[in-house]
Formats: C-alpha cells, sequence, structure tokens
C-alpha cells in the first residue's frame, strides 16, 4: 500500500512538484468553480478557458515556453474575451451565452492557428493539455501566489458576491458595489484558469474548477460547506490522478480530471442531497 | 408640505423605449401611496429610477433630503434566486448592510436585531432553514424582515402580496402600517384594488404617462381606469427587449 500510495512522490521531485501545484490549483480554483456554479456560469467559465488561448498562444510566438510571456497573454485575451461578451450581451439582442459561445470558437481557432505556426505539436499539446509534471519552480510560485490572492479576494468580497447571486437587484439598492463584485469576480476566473492552465491545460483547467464543485452540490447545503467538500474532491482527485497517471503512464491532466468526473458521477448517484439514490430510495421525512 | 420624492418631467425606460413617460407627481413626507396601473404601465420602471437602477432618460427625480442608503426596496419576488444555498437568518441579516457595509462582520447586537426582525414577521424557528425550503408567504415574510432592518426613511415595495396567502398579507399590511405610523413614506405596486382602498390612503394610477394622483377614492375611479387601459392600449410599443437585470 504504502509503495503504492507514498513511493511515487517519496522517489521522485517531479511527483511532489505536481501534487503542490494540484493542491494550489485545488485551493484556489474551486472555491471560485463553487461560485461559478451558483451563479449558472459554469458554461462561461468553460468559454472563457478556451478564451485564453490565443493570448498564451501570442506569448509563445513572441517568447516560446515562457511563463511569464504566456501568462500576461493569457490574462490579457481572457479578461478581453470578458469584457467584450459582456457588452456585447449588453448592447445587443445576443443573449450571453451566445455572445460567449461565439467568442469562444473564434478564440480557440485563433489559439491554434497561432499555435501551429510557429511550434510543433508537442508545443501545442503542452498548451492544451498542461505540463503538470514539469513544474519549474516559478511556476509553483505562480500557481501558490494566485491561489493566495483568490483566497482572500473571495473572503472580503463574500457578502457582495452571495448577495449578487441571490438578489442583485437588492444589492443595487443598498450599494454600488455590485458591478465592482462581478469584475472582480471575472478577474479571479481568469486569474484562476491562467494558473491552472500552467498545470492542466487549457482546455482541462476548467475541470478542476467545475467538477468538484457540481460533486459538492449532492453533498452540502451551505456555501462554506459547498467549498469545503469542493476542495477536498479536489484535492483527493488530484492525488489519485497524479498516482494513476504514475502507475498506468496515463497523461496526467485528463486523468486528473477524469478523477474528478468520476466523483462527480459518484456523487450523482449516491449524493445525498438530490441524488438519484435518494429518489429510488426516499428516506423517512423528517418531522420538524 | 414637504415631500419625499418629486418626479419632475420624468421619462424613464429601457433601449431607448421610454416606458414611463413624463411622470410629474410630489410624494408627501410620510405617506402611504399605491402605485396602480395596468400591466406594463410602468410601475415597477418607477420604482427602478426611484432606487437608481435606472437613469432618467429624461426630467429627473428630486429627493426631499433623502440619502440614497436612506431608501428601502423590496423588488418583485421573482427576482430573488432562491435555490441559492443560503439560510434565512443570513438573507435577512442583509438588511445590516447600511451598518455593516460589505465587509464588516456582524456583532452580538446585530444578531439580536437579526433574531428580533425574524420573530416579528412571525418566522421563528426558521432562522437557519434555506430558503428554497420556504413557501412563497414565508420568503415574503423574511423579505420584509430585512427591509425593516433597513430602517429606511423611504419603502419601495414592488407588488409585495403576489404568491402570499390572506394570513401573511394580513401580517405584512400590519408591517406597513407600523410603518407609516412611524412617519415612513412607503410606495408600493399594487395590483388588487379592494386592498389599495382598505389600507392606502393616496394612490398613483399610471399608464405609461400619469393618470391621476390624490386620495384613493378619487383615483380609482372607474373612469379612471377605463382611460388608463386605454392609454396602454394606445401606446402599445413593438415588444422590448429583456430588461438588462443580470450584469
Amino acid at each position: 500500500m504504502w509503495e503504492i500510495l507514498v513511493q511515487p512522490f517519496a522517489d521522485f521531485g517531479f511527483m511532489r512538484r505536481a501534487l503542490v501545484g494540484c493542491a494550489a490549483i485545488s485551493i484556489g480554483a474551486t472555491p471560485v468553480g463553487v461560485f461559478l456554479m451558483l451563479r449558472r456560469m459554469s458554461l462561461t467559465g468553460d468559454a472563457m478557458a478556451h478564451a485564453i488561448l490565443p493570448g498564451a498562444a501570442v506569448g509563445y510566438l513572441f517568447a516560446g515556453l515562457s511563463l511569464g510571456a504566456m501568462t500576461a497573454g493569457g490574462l490579457i485575451a481572457g479578461m478581453t474575451v470578458a469584457l467584450l461578451a459582456g457588452f456585447v450581451t449588453r448592447v445587443t439582442a445576443l443573449r450571453e451565452d451566445a455572445s460567449l459561445a461565439a467568442f469562444y470558437l473564434i478564440s480557440l481557432a485563433l489559439g491554434l492557428l497561432i499555435l501551429s505556426i510557429r511550434g510543433s505539436n508537442v508545443d501545442l499539446m503542452h498548451v492544451l493539455f498542461g505540463t503538470v509534471l514539469a513544474l519549474d519552480d516559478a511556476a509553483l510560485i505562480l500557481l501558490c501566489s494566485i491561489a493566495s490572492v483568490s483566497i482572500f479576494a473571495l473572503a472580503a468580497l463574500l457578502r457582495p458576491l452571495v448577495l449578487e447571486c441571490v438578489d442583485p437587484q437588492f444589492l443595487r439598492s443598498v450599494s454600488g458595489l455590485s458591478a465592482m463584485t462581478h469584475f472582480t469576480f471575472l478577474v479571479l476566473v481568469v486569474l484562476n484558469l491562467v494558473g491552472g492552465f500552467h498545470a492542466l491545460g487549457t482546455l482541462m483547467a476548467v475541470g478542476i474548477m467545475i467538477l468538484p464543485a457540481a460533486a459538492a452540490r449532492f453533498w452540502a447545503l451551505g456555501v462554506s460547506a459547498l467549498i469545503a467538500v469542493a476542495v477536498l474532491v479536489a484535492m483527493l482527485s488530484s492525488l489519485s490522478g497524479l498516482l494513476l497517471s504514475y502507475h498506468f503512464s496515463l497523461p496526467s491532466g485528463p486523468a486528473i480530471i477524469l478523477v474528478a468526473g468520476f466523483a462527480y458521477v459518484l456523487s450523482l448517484v449516491f449524493g445525498p442531497v438530490g441524488g438519484l439514490s435518494g429518489r429510488a430510495f426516499p428516506r423517512r421525512y423528517l418531522e420538524a | 408640505m414637504t415631500y419625499a420624492l418629486e418626479f419632475q418631467d420624468l421619462t424613464l425606460g429601457y433601449n431607448r423605449h421610454p416606458a414611463v413617460h413624463r411622470l410629474r407627481a410630489t410624494i408627501a413626507n410620510g405617506s402611504l401611496t399605491a402605485i396602480v396601473g395596468p400591466n406594463g404601465a410602468g410601475k415597477s420602471t418607477v420604482l427602478k429610477g426611484v432606487t437608481g437602477t435606472l437613469r432618467p432618460l429624461e426630467g429627473r427625480i428630486a429627493f426631499g433630503g433623502l440619502a440614497r442608503n436612506e431608501i428601502a426596496y423590496l423588488p418583485q419576488q421573482s427576482y430573488v434566486d432562491r435555490s441559492f444555498p443560503i439560510a434565512v437568518a443570513d438573507l435577512v441579516a442583509a438588511g445590516l448592510w447600511r451598518e455593516t457595509g460589505g465587509f464588516a462582520g456582524l456583532r452580538s447586537i446585530h444578531r439580536q436585531r437579526v433574531a428580533e426582525a425574524i420573530s416579528e414577521v412571525g418566522l421563528e424557528g426558521l432562522e437557519k432553514r434555506p430558503i428554497r425550503s420556504l413557501s412563497g408567504g414565508e420568503m415574503q415574510r423574511a423579505l420584509f424582515a430585512r427591509l425593516l432592518l433597513q430602517d429606511a426613511r423611504l419603502v419601495l415595495l414592488d407588488e409585495p402580496f403576489t404568491a402570499v396567502d390572506a394570513r401573511t398579507m394580513a401580517d405584512l399590511i400590519g408591517v406597513i402600517r407600523r410603518w407609516h405610523g412611524e412617519g415612513r413614506t412607503v410606495l408600493a405596486v399594487m395590483h388588487d384594488f379592494d386592498t389599495v382602498r382598505a389600507h392606502f390612503p393616496r394612490t398613483l394610477m399610471l399608464a405609461r404617462k400619469l393618470v391621476a394622483h390624490g386620495p384613493t377614492a378619487q383615483v380609482l375611479t372607474a373612469e379612471n381606469q377605463f382611460r388608463a387601459r386605454q392609454m396602454c392600449e394606445a401606446s402599445a410599443q413593438p415588444p422590448r427587449y429583456r430588461e438588462r437585470s443580470a450584469a
């Protein structure tokens, strides 16, 4: 047992780094994912993850596989798409889901085009699927910084963010924080996606954000409980995904996300809060 | 007469389509006024203008010495996301925003006031329940508890009694009458004319434009209602796009 579970991390530095990186992403990105889900913006997260690609690709075009350039590019592209999509929804008749879909398709195509102009297929795979087993010090510091910023920002913003979800009209009537809250939240989404893409790639980064949150929904009722369960699910998925990929030589990003997906399906079936098994075998009701 | 609000040729609308046109009216300090009118008459729009969610296309609203945070607003219940996992007490506590702001914690004095407001609207024992488990009437009671904590000088209510049973309505009208007795100004969008006649001394009838404003008995006449319907049909416009409520 020890050999299967601990030995890989004891023996190999890259496994330890991967674990630290995934832990940072779990702590930072998953709570953001919980709020994405609660605000019914799960697909927005997906769209923004794709939108980051051309920015990262431009960074790559100028500086190669450089952490700084690709991070900056991803941030700029992600924020641009978030703002443009919001703008298009406000001024035209197109609804937000459609405008986001349009933007992300455009940016995905653009990103792939830019990458293939200069890069090899290996580089393309690197950007799309990440390199969790090759995280260097700088990348780890970036991931941990993003997690810290994100946790503190969410803690500070908790009340306006919750109200913005429950009763946006009320929030707007008592304070001018509504727009600022929404914008800061979008910044957090983009930040975490950019962090996540270094480890898991642009396509997989959003998985660790959304899947644990969706799984948590079947186990917990309150916001804090949701966040706790989601972070736990994300951590366990990262650990088991890394181990699976080590023992069976699978690509690690998809392995992690698949384990998280498995956790989601398990929760869907067995979760006590609105899961399928609760439907099939209703328990006696509680008497208040 | 001192006033709480004065609509000065106020024009409000969405996407440049006016929903309320050149409204002139004065809401006296401490008055209890119902806003009535056909569907699409611009009743809710006026309230959004007062809260500042909607900027006037023309004209203005003068506030008789009211600060923005002295106005409490109860939106239509359908705008509240009832599926969000939040407890009744936490939703009610949001009414303390003026004192706590967006970031400060709740002190024990605050918690005590939250408990008082909850028991005042008859929801004791439900403090920890998630809002999704409340009935329509209980939800409205919770939202009134939040209004109580806001301690506002001007209270705006948007159809407060839809989806509410008779018992709840009687209790909540009691709350409104108490506000009136305390000298607060109350402005409520209402559907049911019998309730308006029984409990609201003043009425403002809208049909995109002002139809009538004054003592309820003089405003709620058959003639005015007929005029209001005609005016709404006459100015029927192409369907407006959905409101930009989601940021």
